[in-house]
């Protein structure tokens, strides 16, 4: 755990990439973590079954924020379907080597709740499946 | 009061006792525990007495005509005996439970739903464990009762200037000890007269109160106390309600079986005395032996060097953070060592407080980061989290200093 606040979680903490909100989304989901304190909010724009824009708010740990900050740029111009099928490699290939399994969730919420407003009700932890 | 190097040396035997203190962290680092009031670390004497019990004389208790049997019933009836003289209460107004949690929900099953109704109120406190609170929400929903509560000001210092107002119509007052969150000592002494006087009974979260302070229930006329083995240096798994005996004789049970029955027939049963008609089935007999070990060692240290070394700690703790608040340390709660009790929370700039405790681990700390099951407290103090350090009979100056440092780790990475 030592090394892992690498320079890019600070900055996607620091910096949020599609932090804020879309006026009238297509796709809405919102969720917290049961550990405590983190919570995400994301909203798409859906076209054609692809993902054209989105956006993601919230407030928690560094872990949660810039997972979910990474997430939003992975996934634009992503169909809509494929999004639904996302498994949690992506989000551990975004963050890199060296979560604690305490810190799981952290890393997963915003994965969660992307998968959620994806396929329209709450999805599973994405760690669990 | 000890002088400060025969303090060191009492604090330096106990530490002694404490064999999971000795343990290097996987990192290789000293284990700087400050988590008691999640759970507090035992003593040799308690993790032998529980060696010894399986070892020695496991039996079921009370039916048992042999040897064993009786050896642990009366180890589990004296253990009894120890909780009931450690409060000032007879014994047979010491029940049995599972933590305090299961204590504040059989007063709400046994006595709530026989003695409320639509137009009663229950009062609370808005710093309250979600275990102080949950049960009345249920309660009032099941009876019609309201829910009121004690508010708060930014400090975690009760309001009490509409207490009568607040009162009145009330039939039962749950209220903390002390807080988890924010160490803040509640003034029960004045509340409870006051609650009797508007014709209230007062149910006392003991959890975080009996392991750090004197209880006497018949000097604070407490009609109910409840706390927990595990953050008093005994094992989970047992815990204590206290209620005054003619309460408890009007009571109907509440979880229903072995032991808390007189005589049973197909269609119906008759229950037992006190204490044991709240206690059904095989009770945690090891662990209930275990605890009144854990009391014995407490009444060995004394409370009063309890209070005056917590009181010290958390000055020396205040002193050492205060020179963090430049850049951006904050303490919640009175932050006065005389008004809390062994609980600090805070936050530090804007990093999060689960990155901090992730941190703080990687020196060997542990802090408690989160809402601290007090997640209305947090939304009404605009936190999204905090973290905790919190200290008990075990702890140094020398673990206040790791905390330190580890924040300026902390600091160091997030660019504070």
């Amino acid at each position: 755990m030592d090394d892992f606040y690498r320079d890019y979680i600070l900055d996607h903490y620091r910096s949020p990439r599609n932090f804020g909100h879309i006026e009238d989304p297509d796709a809405v989901a919102e969720d917290l973590n049961p550990l405590c304190g983190d919570q995400i909010r994301m909203e798409l724009v859906v076209n054609d079954g692809v993902v054209n824009d989105i956006r993601f708010s919230g407030k928690g740990c560094a872990i949660s924020q810039a997972s979910a900050s990474m997430l939003t740029e992975s996934v634009k111009g992503m169909k809509l379907e494929d999004v639904a099928k996302l498994s949690k490699d992506v989000v551990l290939e975004n963050v890199g080597i060296g979560i604690s399994p305490t810190r799981l969730k952290c890393a997963m919420l915003g994965l969660r709740v992307l998968k959620s407003a994806a396929i329209g009700e709450i999805a599973g932890w994405p760690d669990e499946e | 009061m000890l002088t400060a190097s025969a303090n060191e040396s009492k604090l330096e035997l106990i530490r002694q006792d404490f064999p999971i203190l000795r343990q290097p962290t996987s990192g290789g680092k000293r284990l700087v525990y400050l988590d008691s009031a999640a759970t507090s670390q035992k003593p040799q004497a308690v993790i032998d007495s529980l060696v010894t019990y399986y070892s020695e004389y496991n039996a079921n208790i009370h039916r048992g005509v042999y040897e064993i049997a009786a050896r642990a019933t009366e180890a589990f009836e004296a253990a009894r005996a120890t909780v009931a003289q450690f409060i000032n209460a007879d014994s047979r107004e010491v029940i049995w439970t599972r933590n305090t949690t299961e204590s504040l929900n059989l007063v709400a099953y046994s006595w709530g739903l026989t003695n409320l109704k639509p137009g009663d109120a229950i009062l609370t406190t808005e710093l309250e464990h979600h275990s102080n609170l949950v049960p009345w929400q249920l309660l009032a929903e099941k009876t019609g009762a309201e829910l009121r509560f004690i508010p708060i000001d930014d400090r975690g210092l009760l309001v009490l200037d509409d207490l009568d107002r607040l009162l009145d119509g009330v039939k039962l007052v749950a209220i903390a000890h002390v807080s988890n969150t924010l160490g803040t000592i509640l003034p029960i002494e004045t509340i409870i007269p006051k609650a009797h006087a508007a014709g209230a009974i007062v149910v006392v979260d003991g959890a975080q109160g009996a392991p750090h302070l004197p209880v006497d229930v018949k000097t604070l006329d407490a009609d109910f106390y409840a706390f927990s083995a595990h953050k008093m240096l005994g094992p989970t798994g047992i815990g204590v309600l206290y209620g005054k005996r003619a309460l408890l004789e009007a009571m109907p049970p509440f979880l229903a079986g072995g032991d808390m029955i007189h005589k049973v027939e197909y269609s119906k049963a008759s229950f037992n005395e006190l204490p044991w008609k709240f206690e059904a089935g095989t009770s945690n007999i090891a662990d209930a032996i275990a605890f009144g070990v854990a009391i014995e060692y407490l009444n060995g240290v004394g409370f009063d060097w309890i209070r005056e070394h917590e009181q010290q700690l958390t000055a020396y703790a205040l002193e050492r953070l205060r020179d963090l608040e430049g850049r951006g340390l904050a303490v919640y709660g009175p932050k006065d060592p005389k008004l809390v009790s062994g609980v600090l929370s805070f936050n530090y700039a804007d990093i999060h407080a689960h990155d901090l405790a992730s941190i703080l681990d990687t020196e060997g700390v542990c802090v408690r980061a989160g809402h601290h099951c007090t997640m209305p407290l947090m939304n009404k103090m605009g936190w999204t989290a905090t973290a905790r350090a919190s200290f008990y009979i075990y702890n140094t100056e020398a673990d206040v200093d790791a905390l330190v440092a580890g924040l300026d780790k902390a600091a160091h990475i997030f660019g504070v």
